[in-house]
């Protein structure tokens, strides 16, 4: 096991009107095993089509992505993916779109039970595993989208925004939920976010991606995940260096997003 | 009109007395009343129960009051009937005048009646007498008997005392009398504001009629066959085009090929009314049953399969992204993400189909069929059996209802996702 290399990935999207857009150029990076890492910038920086990628659902323009010494070629189960909401089967119960995966693979029942049960008693579901998706709450669904991931016991989790659409509270706990998933499970873990504080709670690798063409414009190494892991996130957000590393992030997307703004106006 | 000015005055009577009553019951105010729009799913506005049970009655009584039923304690004025009388001047060729009377007997729809006594008077004037029926009038040949009636310059110039010419009418006791072009006298009773039963009969006469239908059943057929043909034929085109439409619509949603091959087709069949195709289906199937089910067969075909395509096209490219990065195969995606997401597609538009196939069994049994409910009331309206025609639309409407009820059971109980994401 080597992590996950991904190599001068490009892509370039063409429109039907002729344009293209360079959604990504040049990206390298390379992942280490067990390590989580958020990746952040403004919107249009291709950081949903670089987490797509890995996945399997896009093929690149130019570049390749490597997992355990091959190559990828398609999605695939050691690459499990977390979206945002509405990715979850409404038409099952809770327990069965946790097995989803044990279940398409085949795995006989007192197995797969023995896995959602104890995903579901570690994601605090353990009271609701035979309702219907619909009757849960926005954090309960993220809450059944990490343990149905995790059911197929991959070897990266891709996240993409996957607690964007929750209020504040339920967010900060889900956090401390991924924390402590990703400490206990020790899988590799990247997460793509619109929030800065999320990305620093949990990074112990912080990509800032700039737009057109999308691109790594810088890289933090940050001992906030480390600090977060079963404490009060809080407490890590009052800790040393968390706000000063917020702030300067914080000004280098703003600069980003106002050179983008000059750029159109400059266009038009 | 009488019947839409008491229309409207029920509507408008029954929501004042309950709103009336209602604020006096409820001494609390709440803000229901500001809201009056609808913001998306949050409607404020709320069938009203009350007002849909008054709804029902009033179309009860205004159809009793309408028609004299004995069930309706107050009626809007009847026809006349009874026996009446009016005298008419008669003026011979001699110039003299003389009065006579004209006694009719009116009698009662499905009565019969004879024409009363009556003793010819005096004068060269006789008195007739004459019999009609409620609704009708009558042709009175009141100078038939009369001495002198057939000679040149005799003329009834006057009924009950008013003077009349060829062309003019005059009132009378319990009616009219019309003096005809050639000098008769034309009598008209008096017909109130009723309907006559062969327009509209009474609920009771409906009633009636359907108990003895039931019983007895209609043209050979009893009346459980003749609904009961008129179902399965709906039920076989629905599966039929259900068998096909389905997996068609499958195939459009998830192939280019299918899709770019079967859309013209579909979406030019889709807006033919499927009634048009039945003259078509006639020559090139038959009148009996092939025919008719074919016909139901395309009525649900298309519904069935833009509902289909709909499905598949509707799952969202989230859930397949997370099928495929759980391991499952296409097939297994087939099966266990776009058949399921495409459900609730599939149950309105199985709903839509059924009232479709519905609507279009009881047309296609008006063109031709030997039993079901359409042929039913074609039957019977040559016959003017009014009430049949009455009692077949007040079936098809309950059993048509009865359908869509229980599609809507179905549809909670087998995907009750459905408009919860």
């Amino acid at each position: 096991m080597s992590g996950l290399t991904i190599s001068n990935l490009s892509m370039r999207f063409d429109l039907p009107n002729g344009a293209s857009i360079q959604a990504l150029q040049d990206v390298s990076l390379s992942v280490a095993e067990g390590e989580i890492i958020s990746v952040l910038g403004p919107s249009g920086c291709g950081k949903t089509t670089l987490l797509n990628i890995i996945a399997g659902f896009l093929a690149p323009t130019d570049g390749k992505v490597e997992i355990n010494d091959h190559v990828v070629t398609g999605p695939a189960p050691e690459r499990g993916m977390v979206f945002q909401q509405g990715a979850l089967f409404e038409w099952m119960n809770v327990r069965d779109n946790v097995d989803f995966g044990p279940r398409m693979k085949g795995m006989p029942k007192a197995e797969r039970d023995r896995i959602s049960d104890h995903l579901l008693d570690i994601t605090g579901l353990r009271d609701f595993k035979e309702k219907a998706i619909y009757e849960l709450s926005g954090g309960m669904q993220q809450r059944v989208a990490l343990a149905r991931c995790l059911a197929n016991d991959p070897d990266v989790i891709l996240m993409d925004e996957p607690l964007g659409a929750l209020d504040a509270l339920t967010r900060e706990k889900m956090q401390g939920l991924v924390l402590k998933l990703w400490k206990e499970t020790g899988k590799t873990v990247i997460l793509i976010t619109h929030s800065v504080e999320e990305a620093l709670l949990l990074g112990e690798r912080l990509i800032v991606m700039a737009p057109r063409p999308g691109r790594i414009h810088k890289e933090y190494r940050l001992p906030f995940a480390d600090r977060g892991v079963n404490a009060d996130l809080r407490e890590v957000k009052r800790s040393e260096g968390f706000s000063e590393t917020r702030d300067e992030i914080l000004s280098m997307i703003w600069e980003m997003e106002e050179e983008i703004m000059g750029r159109t106006e400059a266009a038009q | 009109m009488s019947v839409l000015v008491f229309y409207i005055a029920i509507f408008a009577g029954a929501l004042f007395i309950v709103s009336l009553l209602r604020r006096m019951m409820t001494p609390r105010h709440d803000f229901t009343s500001l809201k009056t729009v609808t913001f998306g799913d949050e409607s404020a506005v709320r069938p009203d129960r009350a007002a849909s049970i008054i709804s029902v009655l009033t179309v009860f009584v205004i159809w009793g009051a309408f028609t004299g039923s004995s069930l309706m304690p107050i009626h809007v004025p009847g026809p006349y009937s009874g026996t009446t009388e009016f005298t008419y001047t008669a003026r011979n060729a001699a110039g003299q005048t003389d009065d006579a009377i004209v006694r009719v007997l009116v009698h009662k729809v499905g009565e019969d009646g004879e024409a009363p006594e009556i003793d010819p008077g005096d004068g060269f004037a006789k008195n007739d007498s004459d019999v009609l029926q409620e609704w009708r009038s009558e042709l009175i040949r009141a100078h038939a008997n009369d001495e002198g009636g057939d000679q040149e310059g005799y003329a009834v110039i006057a009924v009950d005392g008013q003077e009349i010419a060829p062309g003019e009418t005059v009132r009378v006791a319990d009616g009219t009398v019309a003096m005809t072009p050639k000098g008769s006298l034309n009598f008209t009773p008096r017909k109130g504001m009723q309907m006559e039963p062969i327009w509209l009969p009474s609920p009771e006469a409906t009633v009636q009629r359907f108990v003895e239908i039931a019983s007895e059943g209609y043209q050979n057929f009893t009346l459980w066959e003749h609904l009961g043909w008129s179902l399965l034929r709906v039920v076989a085109g629905f599966a039929l085009g259900s068998l096909v439409g389905i997996p068609l619509g499958y195939a459009m949603g998830l192939s280019g090929w299918f899709r770019g091959w079967f859309d013209p087709i579909v979406e030019f069949m889709r807006p033919v009314p499927p009634l048009a195709l039945i003259p078509l289906v006639i020559i090139w199937f038959g009148i009996w049953e092939t025919g008719k089910i074919v016909l139901l067969f395309l009525a649900a075909l298309w519904i069935m399969t833009i509902a289909a395509r709909a499905g598949v096209s509707g799952v969202s490219i989230s859930k397949i992204h997370a099928a495929y990065s759980l391991g499952a195969s296409k097939w297994q995606i087939l099966r266990h993400v776009i058949i399921p997401n495409s459900l609730p597609e599939i149950f309105t538009g199985a709903r839509v189909a059924m009232g479709v196939c519905w609507g279009t069994v009881v047309a296609a049994e008006l063109v031709a069929a030997q039993k079901g409910a359409g042929m039913m009331i074609i039957a019977a309206s040559k016959f003017q059996l009014t009430d049949i025609v009455i009692m077949g639309i007040v079936l098809i409407g309950i059993i048509g209802y009865g359908i869509d009820m229980l599609m809507r059971k179905a549809e909670r109980f087998l995907v009750p996702w459905k408009g919860q994401a």
